[in-house]
């Protein structure tokens, strides 16, 4: 029979299956950060278990730290206090740590792929949901709740009913000014917030194949947003020309045995997915979002939808326009914004930078804008400034911050204050999600760019030609 | 993390119909930052529950007096989406409620509650709004869920319907037995699997 690249990685990993049960799912490669995993290791302790392959786990910080200034000690006690604990908790368990300040310190799943710890055909997972982003490579990748943290920690292994499949397909070549992050929310708008619920997803098609790995990661980011499992890509030569050399790759031989595998990493002609979708990828515009939810996104140009065009929902649907006061048929075009926010595990890596300072080159941020520039690590803070990007960036007007989640989940002091509108390249524009009554507007960084230099919510192309 | 085994409850249920309720609701980020699981009852639904000052929002159905002491919550559909924040079912669990009950629950929310010993049990939409309708008529309605015969009853009117959980996961909540417990009595099994893996 056919098999499709998710069975070829899943099926490998089963140690057991359990009789009308989940199965028993290896895992390759554990992301732990300090928000998720402290009460992991509590529950660890008071069983008088221990972590039984320190090797495989691997710790950063990224969630709770300054954005500014991180060479001072952590203001806040709180968020202190679970920095303290990852770095003890690793350092305890001879789990590898990458704290404040670290030169491969950033997002955990930015520094993931950077330091060659996500290959194709591993299983990958971390407390935090974004975690789909490594399905980028090939992986099976997906997030995880504090009591399969300890599971991982304890045993290498979670309890998981196998997902059903859904391959979503994308043909033809994208337009002027539309990104790999516009791909990703007309999807979700599609598919709407919870679409792919229950589903995992595999992207097939030329505008995935065309995209840099960069903007693969971005997509398998977002998979979540429509509810699914997680997203994968098939490797291809662009992903091991991205993951070779890297500092845990495998290397010589071991290189070679790997390739072997990883090109056996394909779905099958005639393999069958539960589901399929495909779209057209010239029907894409610049998205933005407008509601309380990532699948209430739509092209920048358009206007929000009334209510009645909707099919039901109603109440819920105005109870987030209202949180957001915006009315129904609203164009979102020339609605005045107060920040930016260029960053996250979604939008924080060296090709967001570039697109965000191809537009901000040689013009100024807007009075009334201020923006966060947040790069998703130090190997990209690096990259930033070899390219002499922080030059434009500080030219415009600009500042280009240290690494960390930062507003995406304001967990730190990047919160926007209640009752602002902020146009950010994260992922979530829930009720509050970037501090108490702020309001989001998901786009690409080249939305975010173009708003931050006019003021207001521009279409990026009407500054590219 | 032990938690109370769950057989058969009957409760009056507090009524959440809003649809998409995602976890950055259910507890905000910033309440994210203990080192131990608890008290996250104090912060569940922190910011649809109190104003900014501090003061409860009093239409809100979780501060309604009629509802008080519910263990059961019914929510709209795709309830839980968002972040895999455990602290979702913690503070579902530490509010008080055993079960939630949605016509659509988003998965990684799913999956925390049962390892945590909240019990979510996905209903059709028309059962769901049937609940609902029972609970806007009249507060003190019950509804009895039965999760050894996998059936959820409103109780006034006898109306009811079955619902699916695995066996595995079934035996697990009816006993008070986690994942743990289930690795470490296999983990010769796994020691001998982890020497297949290329890396
Ligand atoms: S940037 Fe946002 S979504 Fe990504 S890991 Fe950090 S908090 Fe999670």
């Amino acid at each position: 029979m056919a098999n499709t690249l998710f069975d070829k990685v899943w099926d490998s990993h089963v140690v057991r299956q359990v009789k009308d049960g989940p199965d028993v799912f290896f895992i390759d490669r554990h992301f732990i950060h300090e928000v998720t995993s402290p009460v992991a290791f509590l529950g660890l302790e008071s069983r008088g278990n221990s972590v039984v392959y320190p090797g495989r786990t691997f710790a950063t910080a990224d969630h709770n730290t300054p954005t500014i200034n991180q060479h001072l000690p952590v203001a806040d006690p709180l968020s202190a206090n679970q920095l303290d604990a990852l770095e003890n908790n690793a350092a305890k368990h001879g789990i590898s740590h990458w704290g404040l300040g670290d030169e491969n310190n950033g997002i955990v799943h930015v520094v993931g792929p950077e330091n060659g710890i996500t290959l194709p055909g591993a299983t990958i997972v971390c407390g935090d949901s974004h975690t789909s982003t490594h399905g980028a490579f090939g992986a099976i990748a997906f997030g995880i709740g504090t009591s399969e943290v300890e599971m991982v920690l304890s045993t290498q292994c979670i309890m998981q009913p196998k997902p059903m499949k859904m391959r979503i397909n994308v043909n033809g070549k994208l337009g002027l000014g539309v990104t790999p992050k516009d791909v990703a929310l007309y999807i979700i708008a599609k598919q709407t917030t919870s679409g792919a619920t229950g589903y995992f997803v595999e992207y097939a098609g030329d505008v995935f194949e065309d995209m840099s790995m960069e903007g693969r990661m971005t997509v398998c980011n977002l998979s979540i947003e429509m509810g699914a499992r997680g997203g994968m890509i098939a490797p291809d030569a662009k992903t091991y020309d991205y993951i070779k050399g890297r500092a845990q790759t495998p290397k010589g031989a071991d290189w070679d045995k790997a390739m072997k595998y990883w090109e056996t990493l394909y779905t099958e002609e005639g393999a069958a997915f539960d589901i399929e979708h495909t779209y057209e990828a010239s029907d894409i515009e610049p998205m933005i979002t407008y509601g309380t939810n990532p699948g209430m996104g739509m092209g920048v140009t358009n206007s929000i939808p009334t209510a009645e065009s909707l099919e039901g929902g109603v109440e819920t649907y105005r109870k987030s326009l209202g949180y957001m006061s915006f009315n129904e048929g609203d164009s979102m075009i020339g609605k005045e914004i107060d920040f930016v926010f260029l960053g996250s595990c979604t939008n924080g890596r060296i090709e967001d930078f570039r697109g965000f300072c191809s537009i901000v080159k040689g013009r100024k941020k807007a009075a009334n804008v201020t923006a966060w520039l947040v790069p998703g690590s130090h190997k990209v803070v690096d990259q930033i400034k070899e390219e002499g990007l922080d030059k434009i960036i500080t030219d415009a007007g600009f500042v280009l911050r240290e690494p960390g989640c930062s507003a995406c989940l304001a967990m730190n002091d990047d919160k926007i204050p209640s009752g602002k509108l902020s146009v950010s390249t994260s992922n979530r524009n829930f009720e509050g999600r970037q501090g108490p009554g702020s309001r989001t507007l998901l786009a690409s960084p080249l939305v975010a760019a173009a708003s931050a230099v006019q003021g207001v919510v521009t279409d990026p192309r009407t500054l590219l030609v | 993390m032990a938690y109370d085994k769950f057989g058969v409850l009957t409760s009056t249920a507090y009524p959440l119909p809003t649809e998409n309720v995602d976890t950055d609701q259910i507890i905000p980020a910033r309440f994210l930052k203990a080192t131990e699981r608890v008290d996250f009852d104090v912060n569940f639904f922190r910011d649809w529950r109190y104003n900014q000052d501090g003061t409860p929002k009093v239409d809100f159905p979780l501060n309604k007096e009629i509802y008080a002491g519910s263990k059961i919550l019914v929510g709209g559909r795709n309830f839980g989406s968002g972040s895999s924040r455990e602290h979702a079912a913690w503070s579902v669990y530490d509010f008080g409620l055993r079960c939630v009950i949605s016509s659509a629950f988003a998965d990684i929310f799913k999956n925390n509650c049962l390892n945590v010993g909240v019990l979510p049990v996905q209903v059709s939409a028309v059962f769901a709004d049937t609940l609902f309708a029972a609970i806007m008529a009249d507060p003190k309605t019950e509804i009895n869920v039965d999760l050894p015969n996998q059936k959820v009853t409103l109780v006034a009117t006898g109306q009811s319907e079955s619902f699916v959980i695995n066996t595995y996961k079934k035996d697990n909540m009816l006993n008070g037995f986690d994942d743990i417990d289930y690795l470490k009595n296999i983990e010769g099994e796994i020691t001998e699997f982890a020497k297949t893996r290329p890396f």
